[in-house]
């Protein structure tokens, strides 16, 4: 057997999840200290909670570090084009009601090049689950600014600090028409998964905004630059305020990160409830 | 004179940009691009080029981005990859139309799916019919210098199109080559200044873009094709005079011991390094090959070609793409039509190889000659053979 064999075969045995993991993919892309393995193993756990059947599942991921995450579990996914992943997902849900349909992926992915997207399904109320895994920064290609890097933040493309306001993503996603909200930091894993197994059974658009380390790129160029330096900067700095207004807690270089649930409400989603379907 | 440097050739790029005096960047970051928009957001940063770095949120904004600033007269430039090209498509085409010289260069790269960052020409066979100039480069050193050379001929006014200089994604971009990187003052003097004739400007105002009925929208077509075609002069001229004024000669096609030779190699791009390396060693084994690389791919160099082609009995075209359930490679399909009128006419033999990022060696370019030499001599039916892949 090879090396890969043998550690893919431990992983499986050893990881507590890692029946629902491809382990043949292993070893994985993501750094050491990177965020992702935590947000990964807090949704997996979510799924179980839910009692979901998993062949009932289907992840959507875009193009990133974040999307790499469709393709290490083992269920129903779609690696789309980079941006893509919500009309893709629409496609799905709109097509088989049946189905769970969660999308993984980027702050990149998702406010970036695909953000037009976003504020639409929102609006639309499609039902369907986004973790927003938000590490400020577009991982994969190299750690370039993005709609979500704070202002002043250094990053290969603003060595000198970004000059732009970025998004606040639950504000954002709120002003869209999500009908629940939710952010947490990494270091909360226990709210995460909580959070996150209500974001996948209220029917609509839900939206889970997940605070993330990327020491390689963002923490190492704002001086956070290990996994736990950001972690502990999370401990920190991260209090928890349940429906605070989601426009007032946009996070700022170095500055408090609220978290908690901000939405939990009900409005008519798509696609309408049928006989034999959810809701009848 | 400029001095020879070692420099990674994405780096390069970004500092032919800026010698060239470039206003206006807008850039999303892909790989293998990141490299060159980096390096120009840190040229920025510091001081050494004042120009406006517009980070926008995709490649569709970039290059919509990009036609606003040309079009009020602004020197701009960006730069993309692969998928973000596709995404830019519908762009590319006004930006050709309108006759607005942006000048791109992009890192060759494969297309999904299955996702692949590296290196092939799937995305430069797509843009094919989009209008721009596009220029190939072989290595770093005709990379900067075509960028340079891009300014002069698409801002030129007989011209005034957009001009693409694609560079092979990771096997250029990424590798560290020795390059002369000229003066400042030397490019300076080589590029004349911006100069659009109808800018969008408030006190003179003009339409772009506007409406054209099926009255109009032919004519304007036609147009659009003769301007094309009828740069051909004005791009010889430039690399002439880039010729004189730093030492480097540059034309549409580049010979490497192909007179006379009974065989030819066909490439496009940074595999022609490789394929010159395999041509030596089959000369020395008394092979009668030679290679001809193309570098100016739009408009096409007809009369040059048949020119270069003319006593050959075998052409191997050697293509990094595939037009699917089409005639061949795009390369050889472009071969073949520019050869069909003629009476005496090479066999032409056409090989799908690289993809993806696929590594092609000096004996993979011997083992296609042999090929093609075999298919020219027994004659099969296909159209054209996938290289070196598992069944
Ligand atoms: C059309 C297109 N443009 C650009 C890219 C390059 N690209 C890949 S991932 C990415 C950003 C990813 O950022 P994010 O979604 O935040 O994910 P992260 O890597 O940070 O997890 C970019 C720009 C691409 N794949 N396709
Ligand atoms: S680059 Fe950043 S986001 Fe990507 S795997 Fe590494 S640490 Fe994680
Ligand atoms: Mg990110």
């Amino acid at each position: 057997m090879s090396e890969l064999a043998v550690n893919s075969e431990k992983t499986r045995e050893n990881h507590p999840l890692g029946e629902y993991l491809r382990t043949d993919r292993f070893p994985h892309i993501w750094c050491s200290g990177c965020g992702l393995g935590i947000v990964l193993s807090a949704f997996i756990r979510s799924l179980l909670n839910c009692g979901l059947a998993l062949d009932k599942v289907a992840v959507v991921s875009g193009i990133g570090c974040t999307g790499r995450a469709a393709g290490y579990l083992k269920l129903d996914s779609f690696h789309t084009t980079h941006g893509r992943a919500i009309p893709f997902a629409t496609g799905l849900k709109l097509a088989n009601p049946e189905l769970e349909v969660i999308v993984f992926s980027g702050d990149g992915d998702l406010a970036a090049i695909g953000g037009n997207h976003l504020i639409h399904a929102g609006r639309r109320n499609i039902d369907m689950t986004v973790l927003c895994v938000n590490n400020f920064t577009y991982g994969m290609t190299g750690g370039q600014f993005g709609p979500t890097t704070p202002s002043a933040a250094r990053s290969t493309t603003s060595r000198a600090g970004n000059v732009e306001n970025p998004f606040n993503m639950v504000g954002l996603a709120a002003a869209s028409g999500a009908i629940y909200v939710a952010r947490w930091t990494t270091a909360q894993v226990r709210q995460l998964e909580r959070s996150t197994t209500e974001a996948l059974q209220r029917k609509g658009f839900s939206f889970v905004e997940i605070i993330s380390p990327c020491p390689t790129y963002y923490g190492r160029m704002n001086r956070q630059p290990t996994g736990l330096d950001q972690m502990r900067y999370y401990r920190a700095n991260t209090v928890v305020k349940h429906f605070a207004s989601p426009h007032e807690v946009g996070v700022a270089l170095g500055g408090q990160i609220v978290t908690g649930k901000f939405i939990d409400t009900e409005r008519p989603y798509l696609p309408h409830p049928q006989e034999g379907h959810d809701g009848a | 004179m400029g001095e020879r440097i070692g420099i990674e050739v994405s780096q390069a790029i970004a500092e032919a940009a800026m010698l060239s005096n470039v206003d206006v960047i807008a850039a999303y970051p892909i790989t293998p691009q990141t490299h060159i928009v980096e390096h120009l957001a840190e040229l920025v940063a510091s001081g050494e080029l004042d120009a406006e770095y517009i980070p926008v949120e995709s490649e569709h904004s970039a290059m919509s981005a990009c036609l606003g600033a040309v079009a009020t007269g602004a020197r701009t430039f960006t730069a993309t990859a692969g998928q973000g090209l596709e995404l830019m498509h519908e762009v590319l085409y006004v930006a050709s139309s309108m006759r607005l010289p942006v000048i791109m260069s992009v890192a060759n790269r494969a297309l999904s799916g299955p996702l692949n960052v590296w290196g092939d020409q799937s995305d430069l066979m797509s843009v094919r019919d989009t209008g721009w100039i596009q220029i190939v480069a072989a290595n770093g050193q005709e990379a900067v210098d075509n960028v340079i050379c891009a300014f002069a001929i698409g801002e030129d006014r007989r011209v005034l199109l957009p001009v693409m200089v694609h560079v092979d994604g990771f096997y250029l971009t990424h590798v560290i080559e020795p390059v002369i990187m000229p003066d400042r003052e030397e490019v300076d003097r080589f590029i004349p200044p911006y100069d659009y004739p109808l800018p969008l400007d408030t006190e003179k105002p003009v339409t772009m873009g506007a409406f054209a009925p099926p009255v109009l929208y032919p004519e304007a077509k036609k147009a659009q094709d003769v301007n094309l075609r009828g740069s051909m002069p004005v791009i010889l001229e430039h690399w002439d005079r880039f010729g004189k004024a730093f030492g480097r000669q540059y034309g549409p096609l580049e010979h490497y011991r192909s007179e006379g030779a009974k065989t030819l190699l066909l490439t496009m791009g940074s595999i022609g390094d490789t394929a010159s390396a395999a041509v030596d060693k089959m000369r020395d084994e008394g092979k009668d090959v030679g290679l001809v690389q193309l570098r100016l791919w739009r408009p096409f160099p007809f009369a040059e070609f048949r020119n270069a082609v003319r006593d050959a009995d075998l052409l191997v075209v050697v293509d990094r793409a595939i037009s699917f359930g089409g005639p061949g490679g795009p390369f050889c399909s472009e071969v073949r039509a520019a050869l069909y009128d003629e009476e005496k006419r090479p066999k032409v033999t056409g090989f799908i190889a690289g993809l993806g990022g696929r590594d092609i060696t000096v004996a993979g370019f011997e083992d296609m000659v042999a090929r093609g030499i075999e298919i020219a001599e027994t004659g099969t039916d296909q159209e054209y053979e996938i290289y070196g892949v598992r069944e």
